[in-house]
């Protein structure tokens, strides 16, 4: 009895630990494809963005709106222009910064259905 | 700064404005906000259209839908319009006029008021704005404006400019180009028609006694469109 369990349970981590290897796990899961292309360090904490970064973009989309806060930091704009691919200059396709992580996680946003996934010359922008 | 304080140093101001000779004053009231400002109820933004100076061109239409990327689907009929053209014509006499209609900024909006979602809203500096993240394109308020001023986006939109988002199933007017004015620049159809139109169209601080806008309005004849309905419109027009 207890001999059938270990061997379940050792082909059970068998299987897991396959799964983990990169290879073979890319080709039935796509991986997001988070490569930073500008700039030494986020906005905030890395494992802070990871958790809270929709929070904090909902706050600034109503400070912006209704009161005109247009501080760069959590500004939407500010984190397409460091995370847009240099490639194709957007955060979304396959390999897009948001999109290929929001797809792994099965998360659908409909913000770029209204705001430009593009990077922009920051030239008219303040400091 | 707490909106008190704040009003306690503008009175101060102020008084010290009335002081000195006129245009002549310590502090500035009219500066550009810094990012980290929220727009202030003591400044009401404004327009004052020349329309003796408005010619048959139509660099402020051209200029708006650039600058803001409207882009038409060749659907006049639910194409967006921000601004547009319209034309007088006395009957009698023949007289005709044209001038710019855009939305008109009103103190009381009548779509703030029909807006069940509060995202048609009026800014503290008079600003009236869709919220597009809270509009639910039910489009009360298209009905509800007497300028006409505001479109709904009918159809799938790309190429937006940074600046200025914009997708199907909400509601969008003239914004007074307020991401250039919060960085102190004068929205777009303005300088347009300063510098390929008539120059009659000026921009500016309603309630700020130094500025241009203010002193003309102040000194000069002008009229409100559909004066009548008690709106208190911020734009206002000479030579109607
Ligand atoms: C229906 C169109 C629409 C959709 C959908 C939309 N937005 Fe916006 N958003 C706007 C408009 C219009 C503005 C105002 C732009 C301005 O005045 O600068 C704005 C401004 C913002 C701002 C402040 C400006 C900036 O770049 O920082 C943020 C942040 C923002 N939106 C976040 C979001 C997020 C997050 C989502 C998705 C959950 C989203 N928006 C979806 C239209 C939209
Ligand atoms: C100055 C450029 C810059 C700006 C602006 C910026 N980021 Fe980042 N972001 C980075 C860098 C660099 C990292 C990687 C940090 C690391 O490796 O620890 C990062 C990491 C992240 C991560 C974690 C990715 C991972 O490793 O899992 C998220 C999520 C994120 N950013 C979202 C945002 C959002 C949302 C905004 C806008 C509010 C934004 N970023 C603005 C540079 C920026
Ligand atoms: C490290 C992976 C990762 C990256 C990179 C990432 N996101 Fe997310 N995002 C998530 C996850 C996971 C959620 C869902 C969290 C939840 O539902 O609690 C999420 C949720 C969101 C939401 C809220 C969606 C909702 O309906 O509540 C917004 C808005 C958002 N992300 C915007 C962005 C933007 C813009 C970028 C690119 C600048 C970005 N994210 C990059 C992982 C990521």
């Amino acid at each position: 009895m207890t001999r059938i369990a270990a061997g379940i349970i050792a082909a059970m981590l068998a299987v897991a630990g396959a799964a983990d290897t990169p290879g073979r796990a890319a080709g039935r899961v796509a991986l997001p494809v988070i490569k930073i292309e500008k700039g030494e360090a986020c906005v905030a904490p890395t494992a802070q963005m990871r958790r809270d970064h929709m929070q904090m973009l909902l706050q600034q989309r109503d400070l912006t709106l209704h009161q005109g806060i247009r501080e760069p930091r959590f500004s939407l704009k500010n984190c397409i222009d460091c995370h847009a691919s240099r490639k194709t200059g957007s955060v979304l396709g396959k390999d897009g910064f948001c999109s290929s992580c929001h797809a792994y996680a099965a998360v659908s946003i409909d913000c770029f259905e209204c705001h430009s996934p593009l990077r922009q010359a920051q030239a008219a922008a303040r400091p | 700064m707490n909106p008190d304080r704040r009003q306690v140093l503008a009175w101060g101001a102020a008084a010290t404005a009335a002081a000195l000779a006129p245009g002549l004053r310590l502090v500035e009231l009219a500066q550009a906000r810094s990012p980290q400002e929220a727009a202030s109820k003591l400044q009401r933004w404004g327009l004052l259209i020349d329309i003796t100076k408005c010619g048959e061109c139509d660099a402020c239409v051209t200029a708006c839908h650039e600058e803001n990327g409207i882009t038409s689907n060749a659907r006049p009929a639910t194409d967006a319009q921000w601004i547009r053209k319209v034309s007088l014509r006395d009957t009698r006499t023949g007289y005709a006029q044209t001038l710019p209609l855009m939305c008109q900024h009103c103190e009381h909006p009548p779509c703030v008021d029909v807006c069940p979602t509060g995202a048609s809203f009026k800014r503290a500096d008079g600003i009236v704005l869709v919220d597009k993240h809270t509009c639910i394109g039910c489009r009360y308020c298209v009905m509800a404006c007497p300028y006409a001023a505001r479109s709904f986006v009918h159809e799938t939109v790309s190429g937006q400019k940074a600046d200025v988002p914009r997708g199907k199933g909400t509601v969008e007017a003239c914004t007074l180009c307020v991401h250039r004015v919060d960085r102190g620049a004068t929205p777009a159809c303005v300088e347009a028609c300063g510098r390929d139109g008539g120059g009659a169209m000026a921009f500016g601080d309603l309630n700020d006694a130094s500025s241009a806008i203010h002193r003309r309005l102040k000194s000069e004849p002008s009229s409100q469109i559909r004066a009548d309905l008690a709106l208190n419109t911020g734009v206002r027009y000479q030579g109607l």
